[in-house]
């Protein structure tokens, strides 16, 4: 019988469509694998944001991934307890660094209403006198930075919680 | 049609309304960044009513799918408030709408992630978490709007003169309502105004707008009474599905 780490080394191999550096586990977005029999895998995935039109597009890269090594996968979706970034993991956060894309900074309370934003280090030159453009970027779990120092525009993973 | 799955309707056509609104401004929007943000609110209320739908189609049990119920009702048969069917008008209408909803929708999703339906609870644990940003983004505008030129206070200001009839029907509740307080599964509505009153005051004294003086209030859009710019909303958003039947995406 296939053990449950040999199906989560596999899903390690499917990246998100939208930042190909990242897997699926890398993510945080694959909640549970179980193991049925020799053949049938239950994968328990759960959308980063209520909208994120890369949900399907996950879903279809697993499923494929799985039949391709032989196995008949049955993906579900879960949306409880709700994603929040620090599920992605270290090696996630590097790797998003890497590609030029400042990971999630813890924030401070959200519920004051004018906290400041968080400051979020520059992912090319790692000055921390950064400035945020908007708290909306290209897609929906990004915002848009700037950096003071070398004026590179960035995305920023914003930190969900 | 039981009570679960009008409650159901009720939140979700909130969303899918409102987002489909939001969405008019894709490629519209006043700046780059606002166009991105306004689009960014649009989806995530859109996977809100996503959800939703799926929830109360999976109820229902007769067949129908979460396209039918977000494509194939008829006017009468959408029960979202009227507020988020009001259209955009120029920036600060759009902002006064956004930001006067996701006050509500703050403290609403605050108590419904205790519902003892665990699906109508995940959805609202998800959707807190948007709504976060929603509502700070729309409170930052406000307030920037308000406290601005002369001419930005004076239009959101009209703004909220003009919207703040629609204000009260959010608190709305019926029969429906109540059946789901006692099931332990919806929101005791009144219980949420001391905290919408206190984040709208709170906003309004930094942005320098006042309450608007009236006591008028509409209401309807719950039990499908709408005004007649839900109409044009839908011949927009079902056209497709009206035209090419059974289409698929």
């Amino acid at each position: 019988m296939v053990s449950s780490d040999f199906i989560w080394k596999l899903l390690d191999e499917v990246p998100d469509p939208e930042i190909p550096v990242l897997s699926v586990v890398d993510l945080g977005i694959v909640r549970s694998v179980n193991v049925i029999d020799e053949k049938n895998i239950a994968v328990v995935v759960t959308p980063t944001y209520s909208g994120c039109p890369a949900v399907k597009a996950i879903e279809n890269s697993i499923r494929e991934k799985l039949i391709e090594s032989g196995f008949e996968p049955s993906i579900t979706t879960s949306l409880s307890p709700a994603w929040n970034t620090d599920w992605i993991t270290e090696r996630g956060r590097e790797r998003l660094k890497a590609y030029g894309i400042a990971p999630p900074v813890d924030e401070v309370d959200k519920n004051v209403l004018f906290a400041d934003a968080p400051v979020v280090p520059c992912p090319r030159c790692n000055s921390s006198n950064t400035r945020m453009i908007s708290q909306f970027g290209s897609t929906a779990c990004k915002a848009h930075y700037q950096c003071n120092e070398c004026l590179e525009p960035f995305d920023y993973f914003k930190c969900l919680k | 049609m039981s009570a679960l799955n009008t409650y159901i309707l009720r939140i979700a056509d909130d969303s899918l309304i409102l987002g489909q609104r939001l969405s008019e401004l894709c490629g519209h929007g006043p700046a780059i960044e606002e166009d991105i943000a306004l689009t960014n609110v649009a989806l995530d209320l859109i996977g809100q009513a996503t959800s939703l739908y799926e929830y109360a189609a999976e109820i229902q049990n007769g067949g129908k799918t979460s396209d039918d119920l977000a494509f194939l009702r008829l006017e009468h048969q959408y029960l979202n408030t009227l507020l988020v069917e009001q259209p955009n008008g120029d920036f600060g209408m759009t902002i006064v709408r956004q930001w006067l909803f996701d006050t509500f929708r703050l403290p609403f999703y605050e108590a419904l992630q205790q519902s003892k339906d665990a699906q109508i609870a995940g959805i609202a644990e998800k959707a807190l978490k948007e709504t976060r940003y929603h509502w700070r983004h729309s409170s930052e505008w406000v307030i920037r709007l308000g406290d601005g030129t002369e001419e930005s206070h004076y239009r959101v200001q009209e703004a909220l003169n003009f919207l703040y009839k629609y204000v009260d029907e959010l608190f709305y509740m019926d029969d429906i309502d109540k059946e789901m307080i006692e099931k332990g599964i919806g929101v005791d509505l009144e219980s949420l105004r001391p905290a919408f009153n206190e984040r709208l005051k709170h906003v309004l004294e930094a942005s320098t707008l006042s309450m608007p003086a009236y006591e008028w209030k509409l209401k309807g859009g719950r039990v499908g009474r709408h005004t007649e710019h839900l109409g044009h909303i839908l011949t927009e958003l079902q056209y497709m599905q009206r035209a090419y039947p059974n289409l698929q995406w």
